[in-house]
C-alpha cells in the first residue's frame, strides 16, 4: 500500500463559457459502422447510374424508395429500376439546414414523381433557380461518377 | 376502462435557454407547482410516474428518466420513459390515462422535458433532423423545415393555400401569447413582419416556425374516486385516440381520404390523400378519439383546441385533419377569423364567413409563441387546456384575457415526424 499515492497532474484543461452555473464545453463524436443491409442493392445501383426501387410480389406496389417488405401487405418486394425522368410533385429550397448541411446552403429538395410509380423519391434538384422550380416540371436524374454510397449520389437537373 | 380525470398540473417557463437548471430541476419546478395547486395531493398519493423527453443527445444522458424519478423523490415506485419525435409529451399524457384507466394506478404523474438549448440552433436541427429515415432522407435534407416547406408547397397547390393565411397564424398564436407569461416569443406581428422575416425555407420564415426551447411540463392525472379524494376542479379526459403514418412521407399513399362523421365521399372525389399534403395519422387520432368522447362534429362541438403548431402550415393542415374545416379549407379557415380570440384585436380584418362557428385554435400561443421542448409540449398543452376547463387561467397566468367565458370542451394534439406519430386527447368540465 502507498499513503502517498497521488495522480499525475496534466496540462490539458476544460473550456468554460460561464460560472454561474459553470458551463464546459463537452465533445461528443462517434464512429457509426452502418449497415445499409437489405437497402445495399440501391447504392450499389447508384454506382451504376441506376435508380433501383421496389415492387411487391403480394399486391403489386411500386415504391419509387425501396423498402424489403411492402408496407401495404407485408410481402417481400423484388428489386426493380425506377425510370431516370419524373416530374416535381413539391420542392423547396432552404437557406438553413442542420448543421451538417449549412455549408451547402441555399439548396433546393424535391419530391419526384414516376410514371408507373406509387410512391415518391426525396433528392436534390440543381440546375434551376428557386423561382424557376414548379410543381409538375419535369425532371431527370443524375449521377455523381465518383460515388460516396449516400442517397446524394443522385441527384436531379431540369429536362 | 374507467373515467380519468387530470387533477392537476404545472409548468416552467419556456425559454431559449434555462442554464441554471437542469432537466430534473425543471420537471421538479414544473411537478412543485402542481402539487401546490392541490393541497389535498401529497407525494406519497402518486403511484408512478411516464417519463416524456425525446432525444437523449439534448441531455447528453441516457436514463434521464431516471434521474428525474429520484429527483422528484418518487423511488421505488414505478415509472417508464415513452418517446416518440414531437409527440413524445401527447403520447405520455395517454400513457398516464392508460395507467389510470387500466386500474393499475390510482393517481399517475405524466413528467416531461426537453433541454434543447445545450446545443446551437443548427446542430439541435440536425438532432431533430435525425429523426428522419437516415438512410434516404437525412442526407439529402437533414432538415424539417425543408420536409415541412415541401409539404405546405403541395398543400398550396392542391388548395390554394396562401401564405398571407400562413402569416394570420403566426400572427394569432404570437398575439395570443402576449397574455401568457409561459411563452418563449410573444408579440405583434404583421404579415409584412412575417413574409419579411428570414426565410428558413421557401415558403417559411423563421416566424413560420417554433423555436427551440428548454422547458418542462407535468399533468397529473387520477381515477374517478382519487379525484373526489383530492378535491379541487378535476378535468375528464373523455378521448383518446392516436395515429401513425410512415417515417419517409414519400411513402404515403395517395388513395382516399378517411372520412370523420360529417363528412361524405363525394366531396372528396378528386383528392389523392394523404399524399404529402395532409396528416393521415392525425385524422385516425382525431377519429378515435372522437369516437370515445361521442364527438360527431368537431366544429360544432369543441370549444377550443391547443395543436401542434410547429409550423404555421401544420396549423392549417391540421385543423383539416381534426375536421374543424373540410380539407383544403384550412387557410379559409383561418381568413374566416374562426380560431382566433374573439376578444383581442389583430389588426386583422376577417371575411366574415359565417360557415365556422368561433374555435378558438391555440389560445395559449401555441408552439410557435410559447416554444417546443419537445418532451414537455404535449404536456404543456394538457395544462393550458386544463386551466381553461377549470377556469382558472388568471389564477396561473396573472392575466384573464386568454380566458374564454365558458369552455366545456377542448382538444389536445401533439404530432411527430412529418406526420408520424400523432395523438389527440379530448378534456372536458366535469
Ligand atoms: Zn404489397
Amino acid at each position: 500500500m502507498d499513503r502517498n499515492a497521488k495522480l499525475p497532474e496534466t496540462e490539458g484543461g476544460t473550456i468554460l463559457f460561464n460560472t454561474d452555473p459553470i458551463i464546459i464545453k463537452h465533445h461528443y463524436e462517434v464512429d457509426y459502422l452502418h449497415s445499409y443491409a437489405q437497402d445495399s442493392p440501391f447504392f450499389v445501383g447508384l454506382t451504376k447510374g441506376k435508380l433501383m426501387g421496389s415492387h411487391c410480389t403480394g399486391c403489386g406496389r411500386r415504391y419509387a424508395t425501396p423498402r424489403g417488405h411492402c408496407m401495404e401487405c407485408g410481402e417481400p418486394t423484388e428489386w426493380v429500376e425506377i425510370p431516370g425522368e419524373g416530374r416535381v410533385h413539391t420542392f423547396t429550397t432552404c437557406h438553413f439546414g442542420g448543421e451538417a448541411f449549412l455549408k451547402e446552403t441555399p439548396f433546393t429538395l424535391v419530391m419526384v414523381e414516376f410514371d408507373g410509380v406509387d410512391t415518391l423519391f426525396l433528392s436534390r434538384l440543381i440546375g434551376a433557380k428557386p423561382e424557376e422550380v414548379k410543381i409538375g416540371m419535369p425532371i431527370r436524374a443524375r449521377f455523381l461518377r465518383n460515388c460516396k454510397f449516400k442517397p446524394t449520389d443522385v441527384y436531379f437537373v431540369p429536362m | 376502462m374507467r373515467p380519468v380525470y387530470m387533477v392537476s398540473g404545472g409548468i416552467t417557463k419556456f425559454a431559449k435557454a434555462l442554464p441554471q437548471t437542469d432537466f430534473r430541476r425543471m420537471v421538479k419546478d414544473a411537478f412543485d407547482y402542481a402539487l401546490a395547486d392541490l393541497p389535498g395531493l401529497s407525494r406519497d398519493r402518486i403511484d408512478g410516474s411516464v417519463c416524456s423527453y425525446f432525444s437523449d443527445h439534448f441531455t447528453r444522458q441516457l436514463m434521464a428518466g431516471a434521474m428525474v424519478q429520484d429527483y422528484l423523490g418518487l423511488n421505488p415506485k414505478p415509472s417508464r420513459r415513452v418517446e416518440g419525435g414531437g409527440a413524445t409529451g401527447g403520447l405520455c399524457f395517454q400513457s398516464a390515462w392508460e395507467s389510470v384507466a387500466s386500474g393499475r394506478m390510482e393517481v399517475c404523474l405524466a413528467m416531461g422535458f426537453e433541454t434543447m438549448g445545450r446545443v446551437n440552433t443548427w446542430k439541435g436541427n440536425e438532432f431533430i433532423a435525425l429523426a428522419s429515415d437516415t438512410n434516404f432522407d437525412y442526407p439529402v435534407g437533414g432538415f424539417y423545415t425543408g420536409y415541412y416547406a415541401m409539404m405546405v408547397n403541395r398543400h398550396m397547390h392542391e388548395f390554394g393555400t396562401t401564405v398571407e393565411q400562413m402569416a394570420k397564424v403566426a400572427i394569432k398564436n404570437h398575439l395570443n401569447a402576449v397574455y401568457n407569461p409561459y411563452a418563449q416569443r410573444p408579440g405583434r406581428l404583421t404579415v409584412e413582419d412575417v413574409r419579411a422575416a428570414l426565410m428558413v425555407a421557401e415558403p417559411l420564415t423563421i416566424l413560420d416556425c417554433c423555436q427551440m426551447s428548454d422547458g418542462a411540463a407535468v399533468a397529473i392525472l387520477a381515477s374517478e374516486e382519487m379525484a373526489q379524494k383530492l378535491g379541487g376542479t378535476p378535468v375528464r379526459v373523455t378521448g383518446v385516440g392516436s395515429g401513425t403514418d410512415a417515417m419517409r412521407m414519400a411513402d404515403r399513399p395517395h388513395g382516399e381520404v378517411i372520412l370523420l362523421p360529417h363528412e361524405n365521399r363525394e366531396e372528396y372525389a378528386d383528392l389523392k390523400y394523404p399524399g404529402v399534403h395532409s396528416f393521415r395519422g392525425g385524422r385516425v387520432a382525431a377519429q378515435n378519439a372522437y369516437r370515445m368522447a361521442g364527438i360527431n362534429d368537431p366544429g360544432q362541438e369543441l370549444d377550443f383546441v391547443e395543436l401542434h403548431d410547429a409550423y404555421t402550415s401544420s396549423e392549417i393542415q391540421t385543423c383539416e385533419d381534426l375536421g374543424l374545416c373540410r380539407y383544403g379549407e384550412g387557410g379559409s379557415f383561418v381568413d374566416s377569423g374562426a380560431p382566433f380570440m374573439p376578444n383581442l384585436d389583430y389588426g386583422l380584418s376577417f371575411s366574415g364567413s359565417g360557415k365556422w362557428r368561433p374555435l378558438p385554435v391555440n389560445p395559449s400561443g401555441g408552439l410557435l409563441a410559447c416554444g417546443h421542448p419537445v418532451g414537455a409540449t404535449g404536456l404543456m398543452q394538457a395544462v393550458f387546456a386544463f386551466w381553461q376547463l377549470q377556469g382558472t387561467i388568471e389564477k396561473h397566468l396573472k392575466d384573464a384575457t386568454l380566458q374564454l367565458p365558458d369552455p366545456r370542451r377542448g382538444l389536445i394534439h401533439s404530432h411527430a415526424g412529418t406526420g408520424t406519430y400523432i395523438t389527440v386527447s379530448i378534456m372536458e368540465r366535469v
